[in-house]
């Protein structure tokens, strides 16, 4: 049996077996490309949310926080946060942001501390919609409830 | 060692495991942060020293695996190395650039670090395990052609070995997907979805075949096995890992964006994920019981038995048991993943290097035969305090995570805990992971420590 099983035919499974399953990720890749524009909510990404995310990034949120899951597990999922502290009304949860952001640190000792980041009042704004948008993104109804 | 230019991995390992030290000290920054939430705030603030730890992790491997394919490329090419100044180049402009973008990391805030090295011309930082400054995603582009211009100039002049194709294939691999990070979109969703398609295709595909080469080679010297057999098994190994984890990917795509479809294809693939870490176990067992020979340096293929042990347990079981979606929907972003992510890693990528590390560098140093009977027992030592403490520190972060599902994840809105509320009630695992994590740091010490044992030379045992 063992003998019968070349080193040949070993090299074929590989080149024939990762060929296939690589195209097939293609063209999956190619379907899901076709399905997103009615996910991904790209008809909100304005300017300032693009910004936002820009600024999600330059001052490495995920390296606390996550976002669909992804990213650090040291603070809350902010995925859907939007939904948990602004309960759906935009103009409440960029007024509940910018107050929180603009607490931090809390200094209560031993407690996990949120850098001040010392954002103008616009960059807030746009951080703020950045959160709005991803809270828009179609996740398959993650996560499961609203603590995220 | 066979040939002159093998040396040149000795930089690249020295260097692996000082970054591997500095990798393991903010590790136990950030688990003392999780339970001392204020500790070193706001100097070292937690995003900061978890970024230093995951790019530290990431740095010290791609040296590790750089190292290995200086050492085992010529070898098994039977050549010298095309230019050893090109490696010994390479290496110092390599460290330079990882050492002053932790510099970076830690002197000046982040934003700072993105302002200065130029993020606004062409954003690419701020994502998990991308973070690097996108100057230094360059820098790594350019060694990384340099690398593969030397090692690929090896083979063609030298002879062409399945364990040389395939580590060249994976090291390819590598470099192609890398150039994934300098794509960064407006749309979030698309940014996610290409984003695993670094992270995912480098750890659980050609990764795989880095893993599988060095394995190999290792495996051929210390057991002395018929190189033919070898050689189909480590077709039929990265055969499966790459059957199973391309269309695998699928299950980073469960809850960012795309459709519903990849809850089927990434369950189903990722069930079969294990099945290549299974065959690496069989097969190292298999090829170590077969052995024609003693080999007089047993350390190694300790490391080797039990890094295809625990890359099965940490990568393929642990991976498995959160994975399927309807699993994933609850334990997705948790401690589980955490669990996951830090035994796979251990057991894979860090003790592959290792191995290759513990065969290789006394050959380097000047004993053909390996260490001393009393530097290997050390080092056996350090071999079980980091194994063990990893299994720990793996078992207490699946029961945070399993409770964090339980207090915040299945009760309904309304019901659930609050994020901050469940890690306060789980506290007592992360203080359990902490001491697992100063026993792991005691055993990379000890690991070191068994470098600079001298002792008797080891008598070359009778075929």
């Amino acid at each position: 049996m063992a003998e019968r099983f070349t080193k040949s035919m070993a090299r074929n499974i590989y080149l024939g077996g990762s060929t296939f399953f690589i195209l097939l990720f293609l063209g999956l890749t190619f379907d899901t490309m076709q399905a997103m524009p009615e996910r991904d909510n790209r008809e909100n990404l304005t300017e300032s949310v693009a910004n936002g995310k820009l600024l999600w990034e330059e001052n490495n949120c995920l390296g606390c926080h996550s976002l669909f899951g992804e990213g650090a597990y040291f603070a809350p999922e902010l995925g859907n946060v939007f939904q948990r502290r602004g309960m759906g009304n935009e103009e409440a949860f960029v007024g509940y942001f910018k107050g929180w952001m603009n607490a931090m640190p809390t200094n209560v000792p031993g407690r996990r501390q949120m850098p001040q980041f010392n954002l103008n009042d616009q960059e807030l704004e746009d951080l703020a919609a950045f959160l709005i948008y991803a809270n828009g993104i179609n996740t398959n109804d993650w996560p499961p409830n609203v603590e995220g | 060692m066979k040939f002159q230019s093998q040396s040149a991995a000795m930089p690249y390992f020295i260097f692996a495991l000082a970054l591997f030290v500095g990798q393991i000290v903010f590790g136990l920054i950030i688990g003392l942060q999780y339970v001392v939430g204020d500790f070193l705030f706001p100097e070292i603030p937690f995003n900061v020293a978890r970024m230093v730890h995951t790019n530290l992790l990431i740095v010290w491997l791609l040296f590790g695996f750089m190292g290995a394919a200086y050492y085992l490329v010529p070898e098994e090419a039977e050549t010298e190395l095309y230019s050893t100044k090109l490696a010994w180049a390479l290496f110092w402009i390599f460290a330079a650039a990882g050492t002053l973008t932790i510099i970076g990391y830690l002197a000046v805030p982040y934003a700072t670090l993105a302002e200065i090295t130029g993020n606004g011309l062409l954003p690419t930082m701020g994502r998990e395990f991308l973070e690097m400054p996108t100057i230094t995603k360059v820098g790594v582009v350019i060694v990384a052609l340099g690398f593969l211009f030397n090692i690929g100039m090896t083979v063609l002049k030298g002879r062409k070995t399945v364990i040389n194709i395939v580590l060249i294939t994976g090291l390819l691999g590598l470099a192609l997907f890398f150039l994934f990070s300098f794509y960064n979109p407006h749309n979030l969703a698309l940014d996610k979805y290409f984003w695993w398609w670094v992270v995912h295709l480098w750890v659980e595909g050609v990764w795989e075949l880095i893993m599988g080469a060095i394995l190999a080679f290792v495996l051929i010297k210390v057991t002395g096995v018929d190189r033919e057999v070898i050689e189909k098994w480590l077709y039929i190994i990265i055969a499966m890992a790459l059957i199973t984890g391309i269309i695998g990917t699928g299950h980073h795509f469960f809850w960012i964006g795309p459709p519903e479809y990849w809850h089927y294809l990434g369950s189903i693939f990722s069930a079969l994920e294990p099945i290549p870490f299974f065959m690496m176990t069989v097969f190292a067992f298999n090829m170590v019981s077969r052995r024609r020979r003693e080999h007089p340096n047993r350390a190694a293929t300790l490391w080797a038995l039990g890094c295809a042990v625990m890359a099965f347990l940490g990568a393929g079981v642990w991976g498995f048991l959160h994975t399927l979606a309807p699993v994933n929907y609850y334990t997705h972003g948790t401690q589980v993943t955490a669990a996951h992510g830090h035994m796979a890693f251990y057991g894979a990528y860090v003790m592959i290097v290792i191995t290759m590390i513990s065969y290789s560098m006394p050959i380097m140093r000047g004993r053909p035969n390996g260490n001393s009977r009393q530097a290997q027992v050390l080092e056996m030592w350090s071999f079980w305090l980091m194994t063990i403490a990893m299994v720990f520190i793996t078992l207490f972060l699946t029961a945070a995570g399993i409770l964090q599902v339980w207090m915040q994840r299945i009760p309904e809105s309304g019901q659930a805990l609050s994020f901050m509320a469940t890690q306060d009630n789980i506290a007592l695992f992360y203080w359990l992971r902490e001491i697992s994590g100063v026993i792991f740091f005691i055993g990379l010490l000890t690991y070191i420590a068994s470098f600079f044992v001298k002792g008797d030379a080891v008598e070359v045992a009778e075929s």
